[in-house]
């Protein structure tokens, strides 16, 4: 390994962001090209028209992305803290985490968006509200599953140091077992942040005020303009790009120093 | 006369309930060690020498028995810091530097940034990191974090260090310069050593007494006085007076067996 050189490290890491974009324009170019001598759907318009459709529209898009991403963003941080503070609690008290553990598998295995009719139909059709709970309920999973385990990580080896060093309970925690479980934090956030961006999208179809991506890849679809829905969905593509792009940023730069 | 005692021990014993039954891992154990000694606890394992250090860490409860450090009972001293400790594993926390995994121990009791600062710029010369304080634990050898361990362990300044097996997992090279710094250590800072160990070498190059152990039930069958004197240097490692007692302990270990070979 060492052999090969730096010059050689520095050719692979140039490979490894050249290739994928590479693939991504191949594959540009063989849509536009099977659209243009193909015998190509009337919904799949050329990328380049998609281009020209998402530029002129641009102002439209983003409105209805910041509407879209703000819901997203909203259920991401609610189900969050109410998924650390509960974690906490099941981590901190046997009995709660009996009384939750099922209930979490039983949200698990629920298909959220399934009851966006009944919450749109709750809270009325002029509430976003309802399309922030099930970014919510999507984003609360995957974070208490990973704290609660991030909680239960503390080697003893370290436990034995606080008790040697007559470290309180509370000290404990904020100085061994929350920077133990913050790593895994990120990795629920991460998670998280991708499904609360696409329950937050998909709810849209059930329902709800008339904005956000998700409505409006709906009616351009069915109005038939191809080149503005497909466009649409370049914005939710953005959206959840940057959802991830931000936590796994942020998981990065814990798991910098993390335990193991 | 007893304040004089690091560690003072009468028929202490210790019994784990676990699912197959109790399990009786120290028996009777009587053990003084005087303020300033070294003393190691050697024996194969199940012998209870960790166990021994856990109770007079109160990070386990004696069941039976009298167990004092400096006078005070164990939880006392634990809660007062009478000693410092550094395990086999270095026990670091990786998401903190060296410098602030040393100043750990008065980071919990409140002791003021300036004179953790001092302390910590102290301790590190000490132990030879000075240059290292700002890296994280990933970026040092196994030795270095070793030897963090060992200034954490002495940060508030105790009379008493307890050491489970400390050097363990280095390797001989490390392991035997790790010993004479330890013994330097010891010297410089006037500190009681209860040193765990399963190496005979290790354990008579290191200590005043070595405390011989034996399994089912752990106890004590042997103490066996070193006395090779203050200065412990790489040339005591060639003294027959070190072989000899290298013997001694091999012999008050294994009894029969050494004696066996002997006559083949």
């Amino acid at each position: 390994m060492s052999t090969a050189g730096p010059g050689a490290t520095r050719l692979a890491q140039w490979l490894r962001v050249a290739s994928p974009i590479g693939v991504g324009v191949l594959m540009l170019v063989a849509w536009a090209l099977y659209v243009e001598f193909g015998n190509a759907p009337r919904m799949l318009p050329s990328p380049i028209a998609v281009g020209e459709e998402f530029g002129l529209r641009w102002g439209i898009i983003w409105d209805d992305m910041v509407i879209t991403a703000t819901n997203a963003l909203i259920g991401l941080t609610v189900g969050a803290i109410l998924a650390v503070v509960l974690a906490g609690l099941a981590a901190a008290w046997r009995p709660i985490d009996g009384m939750l553990a099922p209930l979490v598998a039983a949200l698990a295995v629920i298909p959220i968006v399934a009851i966006t009719p009944i919450l749109n139909t709750m809270f009325g059709a002029s509430s976003q509200f309802g399309r922030q709970a099930v970014a919510m309920i999507a984003a609360f999973i995957p974070v208490f599953v990973n704290v609660l385990r991030g909680l239960r990580q503390t080697k003893p080896v370290h436990r034995d140091l606080m008790r040697a060093s007559a470290a309180s309970s509370g000290q404990t925690f904020r100085m061994l077992t929350l920077p133990t479980a913050m790593p895994y934090l990120m990795t629920g956030l991460r998670v998280a942040a991708s499904l609360a961006v696409i329950a937050a999208l998909v709810a849209e179809y059930f329902g709800g005020p008339s904005d956000g991506i998700g409505t409006s890849i709906a009616t351009y679809a069915k109005s038939g303009r191809a080149a503005l829905a497909w466009a649409y969905v370049g914005g939710g593509i953005l959206i959840g790009l940057v959802f991830f792009l931000i936590t796994a940023f942020l998981e990065r730069l814990v798991a910098r120093h993390a335990p193991g | 006369m007893t304040a004089d005692l690091a560690v003072k021990a009468a028929g202490v014993g210790k019994v784990f309930d676990t699912k197959a039954g109790d399990v009786i891992a120290l028996t009777g154990v009587d053990l003084e060690v005087r303020a300033g000694e070294f003393v190691s606890l050697i024996g194969p394992s199940g012998c209870g020498k960790s166990t021994l250090l856990r109770l007079i860490a109160d990070l386990d409860e004696a069941t039976s028995g009298e167990l004092t450090i400096f006078g005070k009972p164990a939880r006392r001293a634990r809660i007062d810091q009478d000693y410092g400790i550094a395990f086999q594993q270095a026990g670091l926390l990786p998401w903190r530097t060296v410098g602030a995994n040393i100043a750990l121990p008065l980071e919990l009791h409140k002791v003021a940034k300036a004179e953790r600062e001092a302390r910590v710029a102290e301790l590190a010369e000490l132990v030879g990191l000075t240059e290292f304080v700002d890296r994280y634990p990933d970026q040092l050898s196994g030795g270095m974090q070793q030897r963090v361990a060992i200034a954490r362990a002495l940060a508030a300044r105790p009379k008493l260090l307890l050491m489970d097996e400390p050097f363990g997992a280095l390797d001989e090279m490390t392991r035997e310069y790790l010993q004479s710094e330890l013994t330097r250590i010891a010297t410089e800072t006037g500190a009681a050593v209860v040193f765990v160990t399963h190496s005979i070498p290790e354990a008579v190059f290191l200590s005043d007494r070595v405390v011989v152990m034996s399994p089912r039930p752990g106890r004590i069958t042997d103490v066996i006085e070193i006395g090779l004197g203050e200065v412990r240097d790489e040339s005591l490692r060639e003294n027959p007076v070190y072989f000899e007692k290298v013997t001694a302990v091999r012999e008050a270990l294994h009894g029969v067996k050494v004696e066996r070979a002997n006559e083949r």
